[in-house]
């Protein structure tokens, strides 16, 4: 029972919003969990509660975390589905409400596949073994002559078969047997794993019947939209509602009260306006006259905070990674290359702006929400409202988009605390408008880079200094450092150099910080894949020899492990065998070294390890005389260990090259006096089907290794692949994310 | 009072003339299908047919709706799957899904115009319609496929 690893790999939750404690093994609760599934329970088998089956056959199977486009409602339940032997046509999935015994619901950090894999199997091949003992007792026959086929346990020798559903009753009254006593299928039987299998929601989304938290409604609920304080921290002085109030369709208004610092997930505090429709709710806060108390976030201005980013930078920080001795090498006075790089503030804009709806009724909340973390739901409305998380019931909904944005529930707290004000269901709707500019925002980012280059144009000693406002600002007013984004990329450089230091720096939050898709790896693979790009150029060599030559030969790289983690990392080891394995191929396929770059068109290559899977990146640009760019290819080869989903795969890394496209090119968020500048599509740009890349080639490796996770790891190696690309190009070389802050011509 | 159809049926209301198309669909009449997306013609969420035309429901205001026939993606096909539907099936476009049913409303708009689309006037046509997850590369070819089926 003890494979299943402990998952609490994003710390930033430490001693703030634990996600609840953690099944780390397959737990057994006799009494059936769905209502609705059969009026019948007794004949419903329920071994474990991911799992039952009824008595038409219908299994149902438990989906307990979040689906938000990155495929794991349907993963997941695959691959128990597959151990199972069930028939996926008669699978139902069931969306598991917020609930601790479901272990850790977050999800984020691409690791739904990587932490419930081993469960999910072991919980489908109990079950099995549970029905062909059933099978075998009524026909008297040893378990060894029975096999299944999909819904069914076979007896060959006497060509007889009973579906799962007429098992069902007789293998609810045997005992569930121990792990070590069930046998999990070869891969070579496995019939859904590993293969092209559509999303379970796909028929509904296409007809426009799913349901998304936009989409999920109460009885007799009102609608809420709330104008929070335009800077963070900010306070109601005083406000005029009487012209809102005018509105048709607008009911009263409301106040929720600013949060008390650290702000943690907890409603940023405002005016709702409450009214019998969305529109008239928006066009109420449109009339409401608001004066707001001041705020030491007020300071806020991103031009002069980008110079003391860069400044601080300059300066040596807390060391979190040291090999060799970088300033004696660096005072032998050799040739000494030196670069930074900048990255903005990035809103996470999912298509489906924060929504919730939520009722307060004798001292419990019931909600809806589309949310990455039910548990977070649970925790912060019992903070909020001084209940206890038990008595906050959290139904999921699909998520229209989540990029790390919905792990954050403060909208539904809004829902919560509104409820309790009214005595009724509400629904909070946040505009586009109130998305981007209230934000938990991907951290704005300076890096220093140095290395002493030998006289081969290697480099014999490499330092980087990465200083940004850290997440643990939203959950400690007093966090200026980093702590788990340093395993986001920056102390485990895999590269081979005998002195290498790795630094970061302080900096102060004035928004909320969050972490958006693949988060520090972000603008921590720019900065490397940058500057091993720029020493290439430097030692006229080509960047894919150099890129090979930096990682160096195949070996394990030691990291710097928190003791909850060291399970986790002995498991997927940071192997510069694969790093290399998916350069090779990414450069083989795409051709590389074939076709010269230069004169407005090149191409570019990055290759990261994010979330423990290896994706290396080839892009090609073609600029115009006007400096306009276009993205005709790209190419991607992963590493990700074992695939349930290889289409899903396909489609994240495609996806993964729209998203890094939007940022690389496009999207900043910027603050003047501690207000965001953006507020729509119009000011926060992404890139649309005309300028994003025309065509990502995906190429798996083939792998037997344990799953990793593939909704993050393709966003990072893309930036520093596609400026690599516009330098091959144009020989600009970028340093500031997005290119729009650059002329090219 | 302002009368239209919806999908096909007879409708009325008589609220703010002023509430966008959007917010009729989907808080009064329950059509949920439609989805908001940014409020200002930018992201092609909301986007239904307005007497055959694709128009963005956030940015057409009830009183524009008058004597019209609109069709949301609840009615788009009322015999099974539309072309454009089963080759988003088929090339497994979506991944969250949010945006998938403006797309397709863009889509079949667009189809109905042009049979046997280039690339590069399918990118023109659908550049109005944001995915965040990415999934254009699949919409293209969804659309190739399903004009074949409607030629």
């Amino acid at each position: 029972m003890n494979d299943i690893q402990n998952v609490s790999r994003r710390g930033f939750l430490k001693g703030a919003f634990v996600a609840g404690t953690f099944v780390l093994g397959v737990q057994f609760v006799p009494k059936p969990l769905w209502a609705g599934v059969s009026s019948d329970t007794s004949s419903v088998f329920q071994p474990d509660i991911f799992l039952s089956i009824a008595s038409d056959g219908t299994v149902t199977i438990v989906a307990a975390r979040s689906e938000m486009g990155c495929g794991s409602r349907t993963a997941l339940p695959l691959v128990l589905a597959d151990e199972l032997d069930a028939d996926w046509a008669k699978v139902k999935i069931d969306q598991a409400i917020g609930d601790a015994k479901y272990g850790d619901q977050d999800t984020d950090g691409s690791h739904s596949v990587r932490s419930f894999f081993d469960q999910m199997r072991q919980v489908g091949a109990t079950g099995r073994a549970m029905l062909i003992t059933a099978a075998s007792q009524k026909w008297s026959v040893p378990q060894k002559e029975c096999s299944t086929e999909p819904g069914f346990v076979v007896h060959k020798a006497t060509a007889r078969k009973l579906s799962y559903g007429e098992l069902a009753a007789a293998a609810a009254k045997l005992p569930v047997p121990k792990k070590e006593d069930v046998l999990l299928k070869d891969r070579s039987q496995w019939r859904y794993i590993g293969k092209d299998n559509a999303l379970f929601d796909l028929p509904e989304i296409v007809t426009g019947k799913a349901t998304f938290g936009m989409d999920a409604a109460m009885p007799g609920m009102v609608y809420a939209s709330v104008e929070h304080p335009p800077v963070l921290g900010q306070k109601i002085k005083s406000y005029d509602d009487k012209a809102a109030l005018k509105v048709r369709g607008v009911k009263q208004t409301l106040t929720i009260d600013t949060f008390k610092p650290p702000h943690h997930f907890q409603p940023l505090g405002g005016v709702a306006v409450i009214a019998d429709n969305t529109w008239a709710a928006f066009q109420g806060r449109k009339a409401l006259k608001i004066d707001w108390d001041t705020s030491p976030h007020s300071v806020y201005n991103s031009d002069p905070f980008r110079k003391t980013l860069e400044s601080t930078s300059r300066q040596p920080g807390k060391v979190v990674r040291n090999l060799g001795d970088v300033d004696a090498e660096f005072a032998k006075g050799g040739k000494i290359i030196e670069a930074e790089y900048y990255t903005p503030h990035l809103a996470h804009a999912s298509m489906e702006p924060p929504v919730a709806v939520a009722e307060y009724r004798d001292g419990k909340v019931l909600a809806w929400a589309p949310t990455q973390s039910p548990q977070a739901v649970q925790e912060t409305i019992a903070g909020v409202l001084g209940i206890k998380k038990e008595d906050v019931t959290c139904h999921v909904t699909l998520l229209g988009g989540g990029f790390g944005r919905k792990s954050k529930p403060d909208q539904v707290a809004e829902a919560a605390v509104l409820s309790k004000q009214l005595g009724k269901p509400v629904k909070v709707v946040w505009s586009r408008e109130d998305d981007i500019q209230f934000d938990f925002f991907h951290s704005v980012a300076a890096m220093y880079m140095k290395a002493a280059v030998g006289a081969d144009g290697k480099p014999t000693a490499w330092l980087q200094r990465t200083v940004y406002p850290p997440i643990g600002s939203t959950f400690d007013v007093n966090a200026k450092y980093a702590d788990d984004e340093m395993g986001l990329g920056w102390n485990n450089l895999p590269f081979d150099i005998p002195n290498h230091r790795a630094e970061n720096g302080p900096a102060d939050a004035h928004v909320r910080i969050g972490w958006m898709r693949s988060v520090a790896n972000v603008y921590h693979a720019f900065a490397i894949h940058s500057f091993a790009d720029e020493l290439a150029n430097a030692a006229n060599k080509d960047s894919v020899q150099y890129l090979l030559e930096l990682i160096g030969p195949p070996r394990i790289i030691p990291v710097q492990l928190d003791p909850d983690e060291q399970e986790e990392q002995k498991r997927y080891p940071l192997d510069t065998a694969r790093l290399r394995h998916v350069v090779e191929l990414v450069a083989e396929k795409s051709g590389w070294g074939k076709r010269s770059s230069g004169n407005g068109h090149g191409f570019g290559i990055a290759a990261h390890r994010a979330f423990f899977t290896y994706v290396a990146t080839v892009v090609e640009v073609e600029v115009d005389g006007k400096g306009q760019v276009q993205i005709p290819n790209v190419w991607t080869a992963v590493d990700t260990g074992t695939v349930v989903a290889p289409d899903n795969v396909r489609n994240q890394m495609e996806g993964a090259a729209s998203f890094g496209a939007s940022l690389a090119l496009l999207s900043e968020i910027s603050v003047t006096n501690g207000v965001v500048n953006q507020s729509n599509f119009n000011d926060y740009e992404l890139v649309r089907m005309d300028s994003a890349p025309k065509h990502t080639s995906v190429y798996i490796v083939e792998s037997d290794a344990p799953p990793a996770g593939v909704g993050e790891p393709g966003v990072p190696p893309f930036a520093p692949a596609f400026y690599n690309a516009i330098h091959a190009a144009t020989g600009k070389r970028i340093r500031e994310m997005p290119l729009s802050k650059t002329k090219l011509v | 009072m302002i009368g239209f159809k919806v999908n096909g049926k007879d409708r009325t209301f008589d609220g703010d003339p002023e509430m966008p198309l959007l917010w009729y669909l989907r808080d009064v009449a329950g059509f949920t299908g439609t989805k908001f997306g940014c409020g200002m013609s930018l992201c092609g969420a909301c986007t239904v047919h307005q007497n055959g035309e694709a128009v963005r429901s956030c940015s057409v205001a009830m009183k524009e709706v008058n004597g019209t026939s609109i069709t949301t993606i609840e009615g788009i096909s009322t015999n099974g799957l539309h072309p454009v539907q089963k080759a988003w099936m088929e090339i497994k476009v979506p991944q969250c899904g949010y945006c998938q049913a403006g797309q397709i409303m863009q889509a079949i708009a667009f189809l109905n115009k042009n049979h046997n689309p280039s690339d590069s006037q399918i990118d023109e046509a659908m550049s109005g319609n944001l995915c965040r997850c990415g999934t254009y590369q699949r919409i293209r070819a969804a659309i190739h496929q399903a004009s074949k089926e409607m030629i």
